[in-house]
């Protein structure tokens, strides 16, 4: 007996992680969607399609880094839609009343964060499911949508409409929107905070076993109820962002957006179960989306339902490869 | 360690859970620089007293010092702060994370609030350097075996300055060389001045690494001894709770020694069978007709050798033969194809559904064996039922009562049925007569006699050894998950015999010899 006999106990490992598999998948997976569109599509290589998915995805991207924590907990968040929808309808609700912009954004990014923080507790203290009490969460912001009025609000606010038609470009006429380099922020403090922090290392170690993270003296509850309010606070940000986007807060807007969220999160690489998953990913996850959508929409014959059911089918085979590659090393 | 003060003590420790005394009035005490074993059958009180001293209870009663000051542990945290830590038997670890953050995670180094993994890196280099193990600590955990991830947890709890290193199982799924580079580092933490409590099933291994033994059984403290002072048989007997003189009053006229047709081809034949982390390849015949008891302590591997044999667990070693063919047992719907029935230890959570009827219960196997498309007609699922309720004498005879509101006996007995029902042609029995009263146990005893006589073949676990030698043609013995003997029960087989198989282990001679010969220790 000796330890080297010990250090070669060790499993086969190639010489690429293998938790790195899914998010150089979905890598390629981009790299050639975008290929099949340059390939068909002339104006497709103009770099401003690219800029377009961005701006037409900053919001979705946003809330799918909050999705990210939570998923990585091994929990999930279904009231994001709704509360994508509530904040937008509350931000244009407000300043129809004449309220200040500036006031209205403090108080648009705390609902978010607030409900966020609610559904944490009761998940922790109750110990009850996060999908049960998110389904709560979700129905409960879409009525109050619908309770401050069931017609859309247009926005007319001066700063609304200056972020909204802001174009930050360069000379060549390319451009992006204030959304994007909000997202992009988004993206950047959240892959820090993951990476670099106790509580986004907690985020993990929880979501690779809770129990055991437990037993090692982390602060499990608090993390768990930090990352659902986080994702309450990403919801608020694309809330605004969307409202940005559409100058106007409707009541219906957001319908099923978590579907998509989770889907982006998912197809970027994180596994439902919690423990693995990048913030990168879900970038890569989201741009598939939107490179498929453009895709579609580039073509013109095809039924814009082709997203959904080309989605489907990349979300089934994503989680077929995290099965086969057995990403839980249980 | 004679002289020093202990580093931590236990006195007049009681914990009482609803209906339950898990501890009544226990002393404890460890010594720095010595490994301390704490042993006792399952359900002795070991882990109850671990998370007692790990902050996972509070206690009713009893006093707790370290370093000779009274201290009241609240959690796994603050009494790994007060220099308590423990690695548990299940690896307690993140197999998503890297080796080094599973080390550090909750106390990273930091600058301004963001970890420094160079840092990190380096001081986990070291204190696996130390511990002698050199393994990338950048890799994931769960690319690791289960042996390194049990070192890293030791890293993790060392990191902490234990003074006290609880080791709760540790060794319960690594092999022979894995337990001996845990040994290697345990006794170089001893040295270190640590005092380390160890709680194992294996008593070779007490045998090898423990300077002192405190015993518990049913909760209560025993006795604390010097390894050396202590045969085994001794220990057994402690643990057990019995003299050997006692297990010896056996009604020799129920005792069964017809000669099984050994010669020939058995009903069920396992061939080096075995499977990693379980048991070590055992191979053991049963005829059609006979009873095979298998006996041992708790823990050393008799549910386990029944769980492969029924497909429950999947072997990775040996093969099965089913009337001298190869079969294939890799589901219980194979094995129960196969005519392998098999009632298990834990009723509660693993045979009876409580909610579902008397009827219900009974024809599950038989349904499951036929398939869910195929529902057995009503009036042959009464008439199964009834002739099952009068032969075991199920009270109440109602088969429409929910199994919950029968006595555990009786469910017992239930579950037997639902077996009998399938007429199987093995069927293993896994502690059947545990925790029922003695009329039924003495039903359910006859019940395995008339069975057998009637040519199905049987596998009876118990830990009583009085049922086993009273019901058995042989008696295969289990020891530290592996098969070290196989008995035939003939008139000089006694539970003295059995119990020094058990004790001494007839197969590992390179054991501490320092215990007497079983002969010796005269009585």
């Amino acid at each position: 007996m000796s330890s080297t006999s010990l250090t070669t106990g060790r499993t086969w490992r190639p010489h690429l992680p293998r938790r790195h598999v899914p998010v150089l998948a979905t890598l390629v997976l981009l790299l050639v969607t975008y290929g099949i569109g340059v390939s068909q599509y002339r104006a497709f290589s103009n770099i401003q399609v690219v800029f377009n998915v961005f701006i037409d995805n900053g919001f979705l991207l946003v809330v799918a880094v909050g999705m990210t924590f939570v998923i990585l907990t091994g929990g999930i968040d279904l009231s994001v839609g709704s509360v994508v929808a509530m904040t937008a309808m509350v931000s244009a609700a407000l300043l129809q009343d004449g309220l200040p912009p500036a006031l209205v954004l403090v108080i648009a990014l705390l609902i978010g964060p607030a409900l966020g923080f609610l559904m944490g507790c009761a998940i922790h203290v109750f110990d009850i499911q996060p999908f049960i009490v998110t389904l709560a969460g979700m129905f409960f912001a879409r009525g109050i949508c619908t309770f401050i009025s069931d017609a859309s609000i247009p926005i007319t606010d001066g700063f609304w409409t200056t972020m909204s038609q802001a174009r930050i470009g360069n000379p060549a006429g390319n451009f992006v929107s204030i959304s994007v380099l909000v997202a992009f922020a988004v993206v950047l403090v959240a892959a820090y905070v993951l990476a670099y922090t106790r509580f986004g290392r907690n985020v993990y170690a929880i979501g690779g076993n809770a129990q055991s993270a437990l037993l090692m003296g982390l602060p499990v509850g608090r993390t768990r109820i930090a990352v659902y309010t986080v994702s309450g606070l990403c919801s608020a940000v694309g809330g605004i962002l969307l409202s940005f986007y559409t100058l106007s807060g409707a009541p219906l807007i957001a319908v099923g957006m978590e579907l998509d969220v989770i889907a982006a999160v998912v197809i970027g690489g994180a596994v439902l179960t919690g423990g693995s998953g990048y913030v990168f990913g879900t970038v890569l996850g989201v741009l598939v989306l939107g490179v498929i959508q453009t895709l579609i929409t580039f073509d013109g014959s095809l039924n814009s339902w082709w997203t959904k059911i080309v989605i489907g089918g990349l979300l089934f085979a994503f989680i077929l490869l995290q099965r086969l590659i057995g990403i839980r090393f249980t | 360690m004679t002289g020093s003060h202990p580093v931590l003590t236990m006195t007049g420790i009681t914990k009482t859970f609803p209906g339950v005394r898990a501890l009544h009035n226990v002393d404890f005490r460890l010594f720095p620089g010595e490994v301390h074993a704490l042993m006792g059958e399952n359900g002795a009180g070991k882990s109850t007293l671990i998370k007692v001293l790990t902050g996972v209870y509070d206690t009713d009663e009893g006093i707790i010092t370290l370093a000779g000051e009274q201290v009241f542990l609240t959690g796994p945290m603050q009494a790994a702060a007060a220099g308590v830590s423990t690695v548990y038997q299940e690896v307690n670890l993140c197999t998503n994370l890297s080796v080094a953050e599973n080390i550090f995670i909750g106390r990273e180094p930091r600058r301004l609030g963001l970890i420094r993994w160079g840092e990190m890196r380096r001081r986990a280099r070291d204190l696996l350097a130390r511990l002698g193990l050199d393994i990338d600590v950048t890799a994931q955990l769960g690319t690791y075996s289960l042996a390194v991830q049990q070192m890293v947890a030791i890293a993790r709890a060392i990191d902490v300055r234990a003074r006290v290193l609880i080791l709760d199982e540790p060794t319960s799924s690594l092999d022979a060389g894995e337990v001996a580079q845990l040994f290697r580092i345990m006794r170089q933490l001893r040295d270190e001045r640590v005092a380390i409590l160890f709680v194992t099933h294996f008593l070779d291994q007490v045998y090898g690494i423990a300077d002192r033994i405190t015993v518990l059984r049913n909760g209560s403290l025993v006795g604390e001894y010097r390894t050396a002072e202590l045969p085994q048989l001794t220990l057994v007997e402690k643990m057990i709770g019995k003299e050997l003189d006692v297990l010896e009053r056996l009604d020799e006229q129920q005792k069964r020694n017809i000669a099984a047709p050994s010669d020939s081809t058995p009903l069920v034949e396992a061939a080096e069978l075995g499977r990693k982390g379980g048991v070590t390849p055992f191979s053991l015949r049963i005829h059609a007709g006979e009873v095979v008891g298998l006996a041992g302590l708790l823990g050393s591997g008799r549910t386990e050798v029944a769980r492969l044999l029924f497909g429950a667990d999947r072997a990775d070693h040996g093969q099965v033969r089913v009337d001298g063919g190869k079969a294939s047992l890799r589901t219980p719907i194979q094995a129960i194809d196969r005519g392998i029935g098999f009632s298990p230890e834990n009723r509660r959570a693993e045979g009876i559904v409580p909610e579902l009827s008397v009827r219900e219960n009974m024809i599950l196997a038989m349904q499951a064996a036929r398939g869910w498309l195929r529902p057995i007609p009503r009036r042959r699922q009464d008439e199964l039922v009834e002739k099952y309720v009068k032969a075991l004498r199920i009270r109440p005879a109602n088969p429409d009562l929910p199994v919950r509101h029968l006595s555990g006996g009786n469910q017992q007995k239930v579950l037997l049925a639902r077996w009998l029902i399938t007429e199987p042609r093995l069927l293993i029995l896994d502690e059947p007569t545990r925790g029922i009263d003695i009329g039924a146990k003495a039903e359910i005893q006859k019940l395995v006699v008339e069975l057998s006589d009637g040519g199905m073949a049987v596998l009876f676990i118990s830990a009583e050894l009085e049922e086993v030698l009273r019901l058995s043609h042989r008696v295969a013995v289990m020891r530290d998950r592996t098969m070290v003997a196989q008995l035939d029960n003939d008139t000089t087989l006694d539970a003295d015999r059995v119990m020094q198989t058990i004790a001494s282990g007839t197969h590992r001679e390179e054991v501490n010899r320092s215990t007497p010969s079983p002969s010796a220790s005269a009585r």
